[in-house]
C-alpha cells in the first residue's frame, strides 16, 4: 500500500511536469488526465474511495472534456504550436521557476521541521461523507448549487454574446 | 498494510501546488494557465483529503467536493472567457490583453 502511494506520487509529479512543458495543448491535457488518475489512486490509498470516484468522474471526465471541446472550437493551427515553443525560452521560465522553488523549500521546511505526526487512519466510507454533507454542511451544498447556477449563467452569457457581435459585424459588412 | 505518514501526503500536495503555481507564472497561453489553476486546485483538495484522513473525519472529503464544484464553475467561465479572448485577439497569448478596453 505504501509502495503504491509513492509510485503513484512519482507518476503524478512527472505527469504534472510534462503538462507544464508541453507545447501542444491536447498532449498536455492527456498528461493531466494521467496526473488526475494517479491522484485518484492516492485518494483510494488514503482511505477516501468516494472522493477517488468523484475525481475520476468529474475531473478526468467532465472538466477535461470541457477543455477538449474548447480546444476543438478554437481550431488551433500548427503555427500556434511553433509560436508557443518560442515562448518557452529559458529567460522566460527561469525567474518564476526560482521563485517557485524557494516557496517549495519553505513548504517542505514547515512540513518536516516538527516531530513526526501519527500515521493516517483507515478508510472513511461514502456513507459518512454523505451523512455529513447533508447534515452539518447542508448550507454549503445550497451555496455550491448557487455557485454552479451562476457559473452556468456566466458561461452562457459570455458564449452567447459573441454571436451577437458576429451578426453586427456581418450586418455592418453588408451595408458597407 | 504499511501506513503512509501524513507529511508525505502533504509534501505531495505541496509539490503539485508549486508546480501549478510555476505553470501560471511561466506560461502565457491562457489554456495552459487555466490548466495550471486546475493543478493548484487539485493539490489543495489533496491536502484537505490527507488532513481528513489523518483525523478520520469526513470533513476533508466534503471540502474536496466543494473545491470540485468551485473548479467546475471556474473552468466553465474561464473557458468561455478564453473563447471570447481568442475571437477578439485571434491569439491565446495573454500579453495581447495587457491594455484596458482591449
Amino acid at each position: 500500500m505504501s509502495a503504491l502511494f509513492y509510485l503513484s506520487s512519482v507518476v503524478a509529479v512527472i505527469s504534472t511536469i510534462l503538462v507544464l512543458t508541453r507545447v501542444n495543448a491536447v498532449h498536455a491535457l492527456l498528461y493531466f488526465i494521467v496526473s488526475l488518475l494517479s491522484v485518484a489512486l492516492i485518494f483510494f490509498i488514503l482511505g477516501a474511495p468516494f472522493v477517488a470516484a468523484l475525481e475520476i468522474i468529474i475531473y478526468a471526465g467532465a472538466i477535461m472534456v470541457l477543455f477538449v471541446f474548447v480546444i476543438m472550437m478554437l481550431n488551433l493551427s500548427t503555427q500556434a504550436a511553433k509560436k508557443e515553443s518560442q515562448l518557452l525560452t529559458p529567460e522566460i521560465w527561469v525567474g518564476p521557476a526560482v521563485l517557485s522553488i524557494i516557496l517549495f523549500g519553505e513548504l517542505i521546511y514547515i512540513l518536516t521541521v516538527r516531530e513526526s505526526r501519527p500515521y493516517l487512519v483507515g478508510s472513511i466510507s461514502p456513507k459518512y461523507v454523505g451523512m455529513s454533507l447533508l447534515g452539518p454542511y447542508v448550507l454549503g451544498v445550497e451555496l455550491a448549487s448557487i455557485l454552479l447556477l451562476t457559473g452556468l449563467a456566466g458561461a452562457y452569457h459570455l458564449g452567447r454574446h459573441d454571436e451577437d457581435d458576429e451578426k453586427k459585424e456581418d450586418r455592418s459588412g453588408g451595408e458597407s | 498494510m504499511a501506513p503512509v505518514p501524513m507529511e508525505h501526503g502533504l509534501i505531495l500536495a505541496a509539490v503539485l501546488f508549486v508546480l501549478g503555481m510555476a505553470g501560471v507564472l511561466m506560461r502565457r497561453n491562457i489554456i495552459f494557465m487555466l490548466l495550471s489553476i486546475e493543478v493548484m486546485l487539485n493539490a489543495a483538495g489533496l491536502a484537505f483529503v490527507v488532513a481528513g484522513s489523518r483525523w478520520g473525519q469526513p470533513d476533508g472529503q466534503i471540502m474536496f467536493i466543494f473545491i470540485l464544484t468551485m473548479a467546475a464553475a471556474e473552468v466553465s467561465v474561464g473557458l468561455a472567457l478564453a473563447i471570447r479572448f481568442y475571437h477578439m485577439f485571434k491569439t491565446l497569448d495573454t500579453d495581447a490583453a495587457n491594455r484596458m478596453r482591449g
